[in-house]
Order: structure tokens, then sequence, then C-alpha cells
């Protein structure tokens, strides 16, 4: 009987081996692989793909600008994400309800269709986006935002944003209703109650925050597909690219491949670290 | 003039009147309970004078300053809060030490009251642990050090209690008493356990329906009730012949009322009888001396000497 749960999480089991563990392990095989112009993919063992990915400055840059946006649009998600959160938190009962739609409802929209609707507002120097920004006086000539990282550093923060949210409205409800309180009756004011007091105790939460942000921005395909088309490329554009433009399947595959071990890296590290510094505190 | 004064605190959500005009006069150094069933108006009463939470109507003085026009961070009120909400990302030290922080107390001031408290309440040996690596209780004295270092004017405690298991919620009573004798603070206990509240208060503001029905010193609260709700919600009651009697003031004798033992309950210290009587169902409390009692199914006669 005490295989029970085993064989009852087989089905399970199986079917993410098969959806998930055999397609990653023929996409590390394939990484291995030959590929020429005219010969097509030949199944051999060679690191010509690898020995190309790890030095050619032209994918170390690739990486580099993918890792960059996404440190961008996580620091940019948690600055608005977690303040957008607080208040929230704070509205009183209808309007917390219509607000929390307002900010989820993105997810139920396509992010090509969201994303779409920023390439509109960014289209140009006639752009919506740059002709508010000019009326404000905050610029005096329009910035390019299609085909650039900041672009879609904004684009992309704005279709991650609900998974900052959520995890620091998670993190808010964990919060003693009394906290705050607390602290006024104490003596603090309200900017001193936010940073000594909140701050600190939402920060697992907006850590994680960020750690799932941070992932969904590095391995983000169709927001840099459509803002940066194919003259602002990140990681998983190249890939693409290489499969399907190229068709250098097994450099694509190396790339794919690259991109989720350092993803994976940076995670859980992050992650550790998150837990290694929380652990005693919040138990 | 009385020290804090309370008066005609009314409090409405909506249509519903949680306190209603409520009037209380506080001496300095008094320890006050404020008693009632749950949602009667308690902590809501506590949060007006905390500051959380704006009366409708009514004001609150302390020592003839109007403390409804001080801020709630300025108005220098020592709260413990029935959760505690004690800063669980900062030490015992921290959390104690925050107040003097925010009044501006230097460094070396700060860390030797904060070690003056913490022994106060008997937690010397834990200032460098955080909330969740202690026990209930602890915690609750940490919310106390908390509460008393910043030497407030008042004391206001909500149910501190009333999360700790009833031996524990003993001790820390005599504790929470000798701690209040040796300090000398002005005192707010609000709390729905009877016991607790005349064990602990100087005197007892009963409240029903957001209303006080009766403020005394307990004693006489309990003895002179001046409602039958307070009457019931203080202890045990009969009413025989219209008048109040008190289960253990009523006791077995020669002649008398006479009874048939319907129930007896064995409660260590005493015993519970409830006996039939043409008066009706009458509940009585005897002592355990060690004697033998009547069983179930006696008939005894039941004496006891009207209050006068
Ligand atoms: N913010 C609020 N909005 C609406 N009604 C409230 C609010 N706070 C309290 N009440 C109502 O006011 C009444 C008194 O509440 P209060 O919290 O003061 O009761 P209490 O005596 O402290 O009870 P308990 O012993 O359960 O803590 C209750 O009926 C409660 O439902
Ligand atoms: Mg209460």
């Amino acid at each position: 009987m005490r295989a029970a749960p085993y064989l009852l999480s087989l089905p399970a089991l199986l079917l993410f081996a098969g959806v998930v563990i055999v397609p990653l392990v023929m996409t590390v095989l394939l990484s291995f692989h030959d590929w020429g112009q005219y010969k097509g993919i030949e199944p051999v063992f060679i690191l010509k793909n690898w020995q190309e990915v790890l030095t050619d400055s032209y994918f170390h840059e690739m990486f580099w600008r993918t890792f960059r946006i996404a440190f961008f649009v996580t620091l940019l998600a948690a600055v608005l994400g977690a303040p957008e959160a607080y208040i929230l938190n704070r509205m009183k009962s209808p309007w917390r309800g219509l607000f929390l739609l307002v900010i989820l409802g993105p997810l139920l929209i396509s992010v090509v269709a969201r994303t779409l609707g920023w390439a509109l507002l960014f289209g140009g120097n006639s752009g919506l986006v740059n002709k508010a920004l000019i009326s404000t006086g905050l610029i005096s000539t329009p910035l390019p935002f299609m085909f650039t990282e900041t672009g879609m550093v904004v684009a992309l923060a704005h279709v991650l944003m609900p998974y900052m949210v959520l995890a620091v409205w998670a993190a808010l409800q964990r919060l003693d209703p009394q906290i705050e309180n607390a602290a006024v009756a104490l003596g603090a004011g309200p900017f001193t109650v936010l940073r000594r007091i909140v701050l600190p105790q939402v920060m697992p939460g907006i850590l994680s925050g960020a750690i799932i942000v941070f992932a969904l921005a590095a391995s983000a395909f169709a927001t840099p597909a459509i803002i940066g088309g194919r003259r602002l490329k990140v990681a998983s554009t190249l890939a693409y690219d290489e499969f399907l433009n190229t068709l250098n399947w097994p450099l694509g595959a190396a790339v794919a491949v690259l991109l989720l071990f350092a993803l994976i890296a940076v995670v859980v590290g992050a992650s550790r670290l998150v837990e290694r510094r929380y652990a005693q505190v919040f138990g | 003039m009385a020290f804090l004064s309370l008066e005609g605190l009314t409090k409405k959500f909506g249509a519903h009147l949680a306190v209603d005009g409520l009037s209380l006069d506080v001496e300095k150094g008094e320890f006050i309970a404020l008693l009632g069933p749950s949602g009667c108006g308690k902590t809501t009463t506590l949060q007006m004078i905390a500051g959380f939470v704006d009366p409708t109507a009514g004001a609150i003085r302390l020592e003839g300053r109007d403390l409804l026009a001080i801020k709630p961070a300025k108005r220098g009120l020592g709260i413990v809060f029935q959760s505690y909400a004690l800063f669980p990302h900062m030490t015992v030290a921290e959390n104690v030490a925050f107040g003097l922080e925010m009044q501006g107390v230097a460094a070396a001031e700060r860390t030797k009251r904060v070690t003056e408290t913490l022994e106060l309440v008997g937690l010397a040996a834990f200032s460098g642990r955080f909330p969740r690596q202690m026990s209930g209780g602890q915690q609750q004295r940490v919310a106390l050090a908390r509460a008393l270092v910043i030497r407030p004017n008042i004391l206001l405690l909500d149910e501190p209690l009333s999360n700790l298991d009833a031996k524990l919620r003993e001790e820390m009573q005599i504790e929470l008493r000798q701690i209040q004798r040796t300090v000398g603070t002005t005192t707010i206990l609000v709390t729905h356990d009877q016991a607790e509240a005349m064990a602990l208060s100087d005197r007892i503001v009963v409240m029903n329906q957001g209303r006080a029905e009766q403020i005394g010193p307990p004693h006489e609260a309990y003895e002179r009730p001046a409602t039958p709700f307070v009457a019931n919600f203080l202890g045990k009651t009969n009413l025989v012949n219209g008048a109040t009697v008190r289960p253990e003031k009523i006791s077995f004798g020669p002649s008398g009322l006479v009874g048939k033992v319907r129930t007896r309950i064995f409660q260590g210290n005493h015993w519970l009888y409830q006996v039939d009587t043409a008066n009706g169902l009458v509940t009585v409390i005897r002592q355990n001396t060690g004697e033998a009692m009547p069983a179930e199914g006696a008939v005894v006669h039941l004496v006891w000497s009207v209050a006068p």
C-alpha cells in the first residue's frame, strides 16, 4: 500500500516526462549535433555550437542584453508594483476588488495583443507615448521606443506587473493588521512605518515576485519579438531565428539550452539567498 | 479633576451603535477593566482612546487636555494588542527600543532602558531572539515591555492574555498586576473574562451593547450588581423570591427551602449542585472541606442570608 501514492502520481509523472523531460533532453542532444548549409543536421557529437555560443562576442552581447533587460524589467516592476499592491491593500471593499481586477485583468488578454497595444502607443515619432511625454514637458524631442531596449523594458514590465503585484499582495496579506498601528502608537510617522515596518516584512514577497518576473522577462518571446523585431534580438528571439530562419537547429538548441541553464542558475541562486536571509525571521 | 476622562463617548458604524455614550473618569495609577461579552464595544472604546478610531460624538480628556486633537503618534500611550503585533523582523531588543528611537532617545540611554524593561518582564536573556522564536507568553511580555519602555501616560491592554492557556494566563495575571503596581502606570484592560477583570482591576466597567451597565470595584459589582445583566455576567446567579443570590451564599441547613438534588458535580475545590425547589432550579456551590455531602436524589434544605 505504501506504493499507492507513487502509483497515483504516475500518470502525472509520465505526462511531465513526456512533454518536458523528453523534449528537453532531445534539445540538449540536438545542441551537440552538426549542421551545414547543404548537408542539414548531422547526428554526430561535436562541441562546435557550444564553442561558438560561448566564445563569439555576438552571443555574449545577446545574453548580456537579455539579462540586462530582465534586470531593468524586474526593477521597474518592483518599484511600481510594490506600491501598487500596498495601495490596493489599503483600499476599501468595493474599490479593492475592482482595482484588483484592473491590475490582474491583463493576464486574461494575450501577451501578443498587449504588446501590439504598446507597439501602437510607441509607434514612431508621433506615437501617443511620445506626444504625451512632450506635452507634459518631460522631454523635448521624441524618444525612440520601437526596436530599443527601453521600449522592451516598458512593455515587458507592464506585461509582467501582475506577477509582482500578486506576490507583494500575498506578503501584505500575511501582515498583522495591527502592526502599523503598533508602530504609530510608538510614535512613528507614516514614512517611518512604511520604511521600517512594512517594507522589511514584504521584502520576501518583493524578492519572490522579482525572481518570477526576472525568469519570465529573460525567457519572454512575444514581447521582444514584436518590440525588438529582428533588429534588436534577445536570447529567445535569437534561438527562434536560428530554428526557423537560418534553419541551424543545433545552434538554436545551444542558445536555448544555455538560456535555460543560465536562468536556472540565477533563479535557484536567488531563492537560496532569499531563503537563507529570511529563514530565521519569518520561519 | 480626573486623570483621564471619557465624556459621552459614542461610535456609530453605519447605523450600528458600537459604543453608546460611555462616560468614565479614571484616576492616575488606577487599573480599570472594560469587561463585557463579544461585540459590546470594548475594543472600539480602546481604539478611540488610542486614536485609531474616530468617535462619532463625545470627548476624551487627559489631564484636562483634549486628547482627540492629538495625533495617535503623539499621544504617548502604551498599547498591547491582542495579537501582540510585534515586529517580526526585529529582535526583542530592537522591538523594545523602537519607541525610544522614535522619541529620539540617545543610543546609550536607549540600551539602558531596554535592558531595565526587559529585566522587569523577566526577559533579559532573550534580547537577541526574534519574536518567532519565542512562546506565546514570552511574546506577550515583549509586547508589554515595548509598551512600557516609553513610560506611557496610559497603558492600554486589549485582551492581552486571551491567547495563552489557562495556567499561563493565571501566572501572567499575577505578573501583570505586579508590574503595574511597580511602575504605577494608569492602565485600561479590555477583557471578556470576568475572573481576569476581577483579579486585576481596581474598578470594573461592565459593558453591554455599547453602554456601561455598572462602574465600580470588582467586589461591589459582584455583591451588588446594578442590573441582572451585570449579575449574570460576573458569575452564576439564582433568582429566589425576587432576590438575586450567588450560589456560594447558599448552604444546606436543618430547615429552610426544601429541595431535591438533581445533579451534583465535583469540581476539585468545590461541589456544584442543581437543586429542584418550589421556586425552580437553584444552583448551589459548596466548598469541598472533605466532609460527606448530600448525594443526588437527596432531600435538602437551603438557607441563605439576604444581602444587606
Ligand atoms: N470597522 C468596523 N466597521 C463596522 N463595524 C464594526 C467595526 N469595528 C467594530 N464593529 C462592530 O462594533 C461592535 C463592537 O466591536 P468591538 O470590536 O469593539 O467589540 P469587542 O467588545 O471588542 O468584542 P470582542 O470581545 O469580540 O473583541 C461589533 O458589533 C462590531 O461588529
Ligand atoms: Mg475586541
